[in-house]
């Protein structure tokens, strides 16, 4: 195992994190994009050091692992998938917003407010309630439907 | 076999209602009542003699491995349910035909109703508990889509969801229930657990969630509330789910439990014959103040329903006998009274009691229907509702402990029963002076006579309640088939008489019928007992209050765990990595062997050429630059898979960054040059520490996994095979093809589907945004 790789691995990982957690969607492609190297990376080195390209009969003992190699391969054609994907996003929120950045969602924050505004109206009845509880005690019961349980 | 072969024409009449229901029009009815007339056929053959001694029971094996066996066993009890569901089935199937309206979703009505009819008979007459439970299941749904058929109007849905979720609560209890009893029984069949009649405590909780599940069904309180709402179903669904078939599915499990389980389970009688008795009482006391026609029924259906579990929840014979009679006469007295005021109700355009007058005059056949069933329901002799009265007081009488207090709240239910039977007749039928209804009251004269094939049906349930009373002979028979399959041969010499002489039974009679008058004519008590009991809450309060209050909390939940911002979900995904395989990490540190610094100088000088790319790509607020300098990552990346011994993922990263460095500026040229500086909505210190958090965390499991690796690699077998079975000597290669090829097919398919994605997002026109902005 190779210390600098561990680091590089860490690096990439960190600044790839750092842009996932932005606005720009531009900078989340490219977030991801270089998050994905940090995994190539660490699926490579998974396969121990480096060695001599795995060609059919080389010796194990020399050649390096071709298994994390194949992982690999599959995951950087993956992420080149992704990009394309969330990069067309951004164009498209472009196209229609003139902005590529990533609003919260608006329904989200709607219920939110909402929920505020209950408890807002619920504290303010309280406090009129407790203003008013000699009347309210007073107040009779009514005959009407809907009485026993 | 016949009796597999009766339900799967249900299940084909349904299918075939289904389809065929705008074709056919109202007659669709008819058609699916040949489901209930294949059922009395057979029926009545038996009766008659003519079926061989094995053609009611068959088995059929569905999961073995669960226990789930198809056992169809049609036995006394049985025979009853059958009689009722598929009797009065057929006559509500005709009395449909009139009741509605040409409509076009009468097919969809005809489909839900012959369904329901095929699980009502499947539940009673399976021998599986898993069966039957799915059964229950099957009536629970039918009966929401039938209750909220008329689904334009919001009073029907809300009734149906609220039937839904209350029977539908109780069904999951029935479930557990019956599978902890299964459990300790060590048997699914129904026969099966009540012979063993397993008393550990596993047991006796699944007993208890069995009359759990049972009460929502047959709507005892306090968990009644739901049957008044299911009012607002058509009147046939009212006269066919709601008093004479769905609702007794809970008494059919309390009854077929109760003889075997009651005297081994001590809480088991004094808690269902409770339950049934606090039912009757209340059931009774809200019908006299229900104005409603249908929802005076309902209570009066919730009070008898509680009268039956008081009779078969105790499960001694005598007492199983008068609850399967009253069961009997409860069928046919209630389905008459709910299809004669249907009649009413379809030709006054109103059932609220306050509008209706002198009804009697204009409907003479269906007023002396209503007159008789009602009569029949208060216990008055000779009808089959005194005798179901009689035998009900003379079991009450002979049973020894806690005989007393049953006699009585029978009694006091009875009275209960009497009042509101007269005051249905009263209300529904008679010619009402000006101050005893309401200005807007339907004029007689404005209702038009009924057709003579509407009021049919109620007229063949009165003949039958009149018949009975009075030839008892074959209620008799039906009544002793169910009580001997229930509690067992013994109790074969228990019969109903209509006479059974001047005695203690008698007198209660007329006491409860005298009572019942004293009590309607006399309101003013009722009103000022009202006055006290509006005080407690009613439960249907209690229910609205809680799916409120789920609601509320789901809201709060929901504004505190999805705040909708992406940044935010970012962060905790990361620190969910961070934390739970972070903590596993540190648990296991360890250095793997043969660590070095590095292999080579060229191995340092490309990292710090790739990390310090990145880190100006994460930096730069210029868009082109960010992405040129990921493109440096992505070239270096290359360059150190050669060095790391990988040529051909060194070849396929430089493909792939030469076409995502094209597609990023072909985006990027209509993309504002520079980042725009968006403010934090959360703390810049949290970013930065999740971020490191991450990195830091990933370098350690590099190290701690290489340690972990004991086993070597598969490096010496991939290349050792790869020749003699992959044909190719470039070993990655023939992973990606051959070994892992289904890999590979994955990958393809993950790329085929983003470019799906990728040309609908980028040719689909754009539209307008909410703030009415289009772009380029």
């Amino acid at each position: 195992m190779i210390l600098v790789l561990a680091c590089t691995i860490g690096a990439l990982y960190t600044i790839g994190a750092w842009l996932l957690m932005q606005r720009s969607l531009t900078r989340i492609v490219i977030g991801l994009a270089i998050l994905g190297h940090g995994a190539n990376l660490l699926l490579l080195t998974a396969g121990g050091r480096a060695g001599g390209v795995p060609i059919a009969g080389a010796d194990p003992a020399t050649t390096s692992d071709p298994l994390p190699q194949a992982l690999a391969l599959t995951a950087i054609v993956i992420t080149f998938g992704v990009s394309g994907f969330l990069l067309a996003m951004a164009y498209r929120s472009w196209r229609q917003r003139r902005d590529d950045t990533v609003e919260d969602d608006l329904e989200d924050r709607r219920l939110a407010a909402a929920v505020r505004r209950l408890d807002q109206d619920r504290a303010r009845r309280e406090t009129r309630e407790a203003a008013h509880g000699e009347i309210a005690d007073q107040h009779e019961v009514g005959v009407g439907p809907g009485g026993d349980g | 076999m016949a009796v597999v072969a009766v339900l799967v024409l249900h299940g084909l009449l349904a299918l075939a209602a289904g389809l065929s229901g705008r074709r056919l029009g109202r007659r669709v009815l008819l058609l699916v009542a040949c489901g209930p007339l294949a059922a009395v056929v057979l029926l009545v053959a038996h009766a008659l003699g003519l079926l061989g001694s094995g053609a009611l029971a068959t088995s059929v094996s569905w999961v073995p491995s669960i226990g789930l066996q198809f056992d169809l066993v049609l036995d006394g009890f049985g025979i009853l349910f059958w009689w009722l569901i598929a009797g009065i089935g057929l006559l509500v199937m005709v009395y449909a035909t009139r009741y509605f309206a040409p409509r076009d979703d009468l097919g969809l009505f005809a489909s839900m109703l012959v369904l329901f009819a095929g699980a009502m008979l499947l539940l009673t007459s399976t021998d599986n508990v898993l069966v039957l439970f799915v059964a229950w299941e099957l009536t629970s749904i039918t009966s929401y889509l039938l209750i909220g058929f008329d689904d334009h109007r919001a009073e029907a849905r809300a009734s149906a969801l609220q039937a839904l979720l209350v029977t539908g609560a109780g069904g999951l209890a029935l479930l557990g229930g019956l599978l902890l009893v299964a459990g300790s029984a060590g048997t699914t069949s129904l026969t099966g657990i009540l012979v063993v009649a397993p008393t550990d405590p596993a047991a006796q909780a699944g007993f208890a969630l069995v009359v759990l599940g049972a009460a929502t069904k047959s709507a005892q309180v306090p968990v009644h509330f739901w049957l008044p709402g299911a009012m607002s179903a058509p009147t046939p669904v009212s006269a066919y789910l709601h008093s004479a078939t769905m609702v007794k599915a809970g008494i059919y499990v309390l009854a077929r439990f109760a003889p075997a389980i009651g005297p081994v389970v001590g809480w088991w009688a004094p808690v269902v014959v409770g339950l049934g008795g606090v039912t009757m009482l209340l059931g009774g006391w809200r019908a006299l103040r229900a104005t409603d026609l249908k929802e005076l029924l309902a209570y009066g259906t919730v009070s008898q329903l509680g009268f039956i579990v008081l009779l078969v929840g105790h499960g001694d014979p005598e007492l199983v006998h008068a609850g399967a009679t009253l069961l009997l006469a409860h069928a046919l007295f209630k389905a008459t009274l709910f299809l004669a005021v249907g009649v009413i109700d379809h030709q006054a355009g109103t059932r609220d009691l306050r509008r209706l007058t002198g009804i009697a005059r204009r409907m003479p056949t269906t007023a002396l229907a209503l007159l008789v069933a009602a009569a029949s329901m208060a216990g008055v002799i000779p009808l089959f509702g005194f005798i179901a009265k009689e035998a009900a007081l003379e079991s009450t009488l002979h049973v020894g402990f806690g005989g007393p207090a049953m006699t009585a709240v029978v009694v006091v239910g009875s009275v209960l029963t009497a009042a509101y039977a007269l005051r249905l007749v009263w209300g529904s039928l008679a010619t009402k002076g000006p101050d005893e209804v309401d200005d807007d009251v339907v004029e007689p004269r404005e209702v038009a006579r009924p057709a003579p094939g509407f009021e049919g049906p109620a007229v063949v349930l009165t003949i039958l309640t009149v018949a009975f009373g009075v030839w008892v002979a074959p209620a008799d028979a039906l009544v002793v088939g169910a009580t001997t399959a229930l509690v067992g041969p013994e109790a074969a010499d228990i019969h109903l008489r209509l006479w059974h002489g001047f005695g203690l039974p008698l007198l209660l009679s007329s006491v409860a019928l005298v009572g019942g008058w004293v009590v309607w004519r006399w309101p003013g008590s009722v009103r000022r007992v009202a006055v006290v009991t509006a005080r407690v809450p009613d439960m249907e309060d209690v229910y609205r209050g809680s799916l409120r209050g789920l609601l509320a909390w789901a809201d709060r939940i929901t504004a505190v765990v999805q705040p909708g911002s992406l940044p935010l979900y970012g962060a905790v995904v990361l620190s969910t990595v961070l934390l739970l395989p972070g903590v596993a990490v540190l648990r296991n540190l360890a250095l793997p062997e043969g660590l070095v610094v590095a292999e080579s100088g060229l191995q340092v000088a490309i990292t710090a050429i790739v990390v310090g790319a990145a880190i100006g790509a994460a930096r730069v607020r210029r868009r082109l630059s960010a992405v040129l300098l990921l493109g440096a990552v992505g070239y270096g990346m290359a360059v150190l898979f050669v060095v790391q011994g990988a040529p051909d993922l060194a070849l396929t990263q430089l493909l792939v960054e030469t076409l995502s460095l094209a597609m990023f500026v072909l985006v990027l040229r209509r993309l504002p040059e520079r980042f725009e500086s968006t403010p934090w909505r959360f703390g810049r210190p949290l970013r930065v520490v999740v971020s490191l958090g991450t990195g830091i965390f990933v370098a350690v499991f590099t190290l701690v996994a290489a340690a972990a690796n004991r086993q070597g690699t598969a490096a010496a077998d991939f290349l050792e095979r790869s020749l003699p079975e992959g044909g190719g000597r470039n070993v990655v290669n023939v992973i990606l093809t051959d070994f892992r090829a289904l890999d590979t097919l994955g990958e393809i398919t993950v790329l085929v589907v983003a470019a799906i994605g990728i040309a609908l997002m980028v040719r689909t026109p754009v539209e307008p945004d909410e703030r009415g902005e289009v772009g380029p």
